[in-house]
């Protein structure tokens, strides 16, 4: 291999980067500025940091975020991950290709769609709008990137493990949650994490779903944006990106030091 | 163990009419679509009996013991073990227990887990599965192994830990699919012995599925060869071998030299059989079926029955017949010579080298005869 840095290498590495971070970088910057202008340096504070810790209406808003996407990641994880079973499973049921198909439409469906659809449903049949039917709709929309997760897992997963534990005399209900389950469950957990930063994160149908006293974090920074950026939103932003950037950094370690034991387990039983 | 030998000696429960089988399979058919894994089969497996079902990929063998484990149901016919009819009962409430190919132990569990997961299902106290784990590890000779996970044995060690956990359960019948299949040939050999002293120890029924003949005639008491959803033959592995039933059974068991002809002459017993094309004419005494003259035929011969010289033999009576050497293969304990008769017939005849140095071997393009005893083949109907 070649470990030179040759200019070009290099860069492109700088450009490539630069492309990425650079506005994260900014964004981070004018947090910490004195100033209240957005794009005038004045040097450094923390105190918009303090000031968004005083303003309600940002606390509110991220308690929702956090109480919706915890409640529809889960449920979500549930209703894929039967999904992702059923279909990888009971390949001989009738209507098997549509319904694969159509657990999977939903991640190609425009969120416009998706958002006015649920929008529809719920004024159809007189649903009040407020918390519960944005994590209904963030349950639709996540379960199906979950599913995803977990089929990809059932692809690979050995039949016969299933069937040793019946053999063994395990129901099939036991067979599930003392094998299959446990087997599956690095995967049901990675699909619970991408259900829960989807929901974090969703703007367009939380927008068309919520109601009076319902607002997530992501709806509240856009307002706020539509009447002036303040430092108080870099503050707030700057705070997820740090969230997101530590659950990255410890899952990245925790695979890293999982692949190195699977090595030094994989020469124990090598060696003897 | 020397009563278990004499009790092997004897051990022959299928030529007793009253002895009842433990295992009876009565017409299974079982069909994948249009397709017929298993076709109207009928075998009588019996207590403590070391049974292989052997074939070639596709043959309906795994099918079959999927049928016995309970993961495929029969689509007619049925199957009774211990005298109870199977049907409708589901893999958790049969008294069998299998072995997968893969072996199928779950990975997050340790060694010790794996081996009590049935034992747990049952219900048994936590003291005594203790010590049903503790006895099967020493069994298996895995006692530093129990808390160790799947991923951290080798090959022979995680065979063997498989093996602990379905015979756990102290099942009547034991399933083994492909047991050996995944170990390299020195361990096979190994292993193979272990299981046959495992299967005398527990006096169990094992069911053994394999494509490897040798595996086969190693370790079972009976065989039954099968071919296309159908069993052949069912037969002691040295009955197999040499009282093949049919031309098939003869041609996947071992290596074989097959003639195809009518039986020219029969009289008391001894028939001689014309192979057209070649005017070859093959006198022999071993048939025990009646034939007409005119029938035809089929003889088949094993490399090992057939000798290699450079003069005719002595004796007239025995078939013998001219050729040029036309291939050695040199194994060690023994070469195979392939003999071009002038007809441009190969004849593979065996011979074991049962002394080091031989004085004027045989070379490429020798001019040899082969010859063999009247009794040495066997003639073939079907």
């Amino acid at each position: 291999m070649n470990t030179t840095w040759s200019r070009f290498n290099i860069a492109s590495l700088v450009l490539g980067f630069a492309f990425l971070y650079l506005p994260i970088v900014l964004l981070v910057i004018y947090s910490f500025n004195e100033s209240r202008l957005v794009t005038v340096w004045a040097g450094f504070s923390t105190k918009w940091y303090v000031s968004l810790f005083h303003n309600q209406s940002f606390i509110d808003a991220a308690w929702v975020t956090i109480r919706v996407a915890l409640v529809s990641a889960s449920v979500a994880t549930v209703l894929g991950t039967l999904g992702a079973l059923a279909i990888s499973r009971y390949t001989r049921f009738r209507g098997r290709l549509l319904f694969s198909a159509m657990i999977y439409a939903p991640l190609v469906m425009p969120e416009v769609i998706t958002g006015l659809s649920m929008l529809l449903l719920f004024v159809a049949i007189g649903f009040d709008r407020g918390l519960w039917t944005m994590i209904l709709a963030h349950i639709t929309f996540s379960m199906c990137f979950v599913a995803v997760v977990v089929q990809s897992r059932l692809v690979s997963f050995d039949r016969s493990l299933e069937e040793a534990a019946m053999d063994l005399g395990a129901t099939p209900v036991t067979t599930f949650f003392r094998v299959t389950l446990p087997v599956i469950l690095p995967a049901v957990v990675s699909g619970w994490m991408l259900a829960f930063t989807l929901s974090l994160d969703d703007l367009v149908i939380s927008s068309f779903t919520s109601g009076p006293g319902a607002t997530t974090l992501p709806m509240r920074i856009y307002s706020q944006v539509r009447l002036g950026v303040t430092p108080e939103i870099n503050a707030a932003c700057t705070i997820l990106i740090a969230i997101v950037t530590i659950g990255v950094i410890i899952a990245s370690i925790a695979n890293k030091r999982r692949e190195v034991q699977r090595a030094r387990d994989e020469q124990t039983a090598a060696r003897n | 163990m020397k009563s278990l030998g004499s009790f092997r000696r004897t051990f022959a429960p299928w030529n007793d009419a009253q002895a009842k089988p433990f295992i009876a399979i009565e017409n299974v058919t079982k069909k994948f679509g249009d397709f017929a894994a298993v076709n109207d089969l009928s075998l009588n497996i019996y207590n403590r009996e070391f049974f292989a079902l052997l074939g070639a990929s596709g043959c309906g063998k795994s099918t079959l013991l999927r049928m016995l484990a309970g993961f495929e149901e029969p689509t007619s016919g049925r199957i009774l073990i211990d005298g109870q009819d199977m049907r409708g009962i589901p893999p958790y409430k049969r008294p069998v227990n299998m072995m997968f190919q893969s072996y199928a132990l779950f990975p997050h569990m340790t060694v010790e887990g794996n081996i009590a997961f049935g034992l747990k299902q049952e219900g048994m106290a936590k003291a005594d599965i203790e010590a049903r784990v503790a006895e099967m590890l020493k069994l298996v000779k895995l006692e530093q192994f129990a808390k160790r996970k799947p991923h951290q044995l080798s090959g022979g060690q995680r065979q063997r830990v498989a093996l602990a956990r379905c015979v756990a359960k102290r099942p009547k019948v034991l399933l083994l699919d492909e047991p050996l299949g995944a170990l390299d040939k020195k361990l096979r050999e190994e292993t193979q012995f272990e299981l046959m002293d495992l299967q005398m120890k527990l006096g169990l029924t094992f069911v053994v599925v394999t494509h490897d003949q040798e595996e086969a005639m190693t370790m079972a008491d009976r065989i039954a060869v099968m071919d296309k959803g159908k069993v052949m033959q069912v037969a002691t592995p040295a009955e197999v071998y040499e009282a093949p039933n049919s031309k098939f059974v003869a041609d996947f068991i071992g290596n074989v030299n097959m003639f195809e002809g009518t039986a020219a002459s029969v009289a008391g017993g001894k028939i001689d059989i014309a192979v057209a094309p070649e005017s070859l004419t093959i006198r022999t005494d071993s048939a025990s079926k009646s034939f007409t003259a005119g029938q035809p035929v089929g003889f088949a011969i094993r490399p090992e029955k057939i000798r290699v010289s450079r003069k005719p033999p002595a004796d007239p009576s025995v078939n013998s017949a001219q050729g040029e050497l036309y291939d050695i293969a040199y194994f060690g304990d023994m070469t195979v010579f392939h003999v071009k008769l002038e007809s441009g017939r190969i004849i593979k005849a065996a011979s074991l080298n049962a002394v080091r140095t031989v004085e004027d071997p045989l070379g490429y393009d020798d001019t040899v005869w082969v010859n063999f005893d009247t009794d040495a083949g066997i003639v073939l109907t079907a």
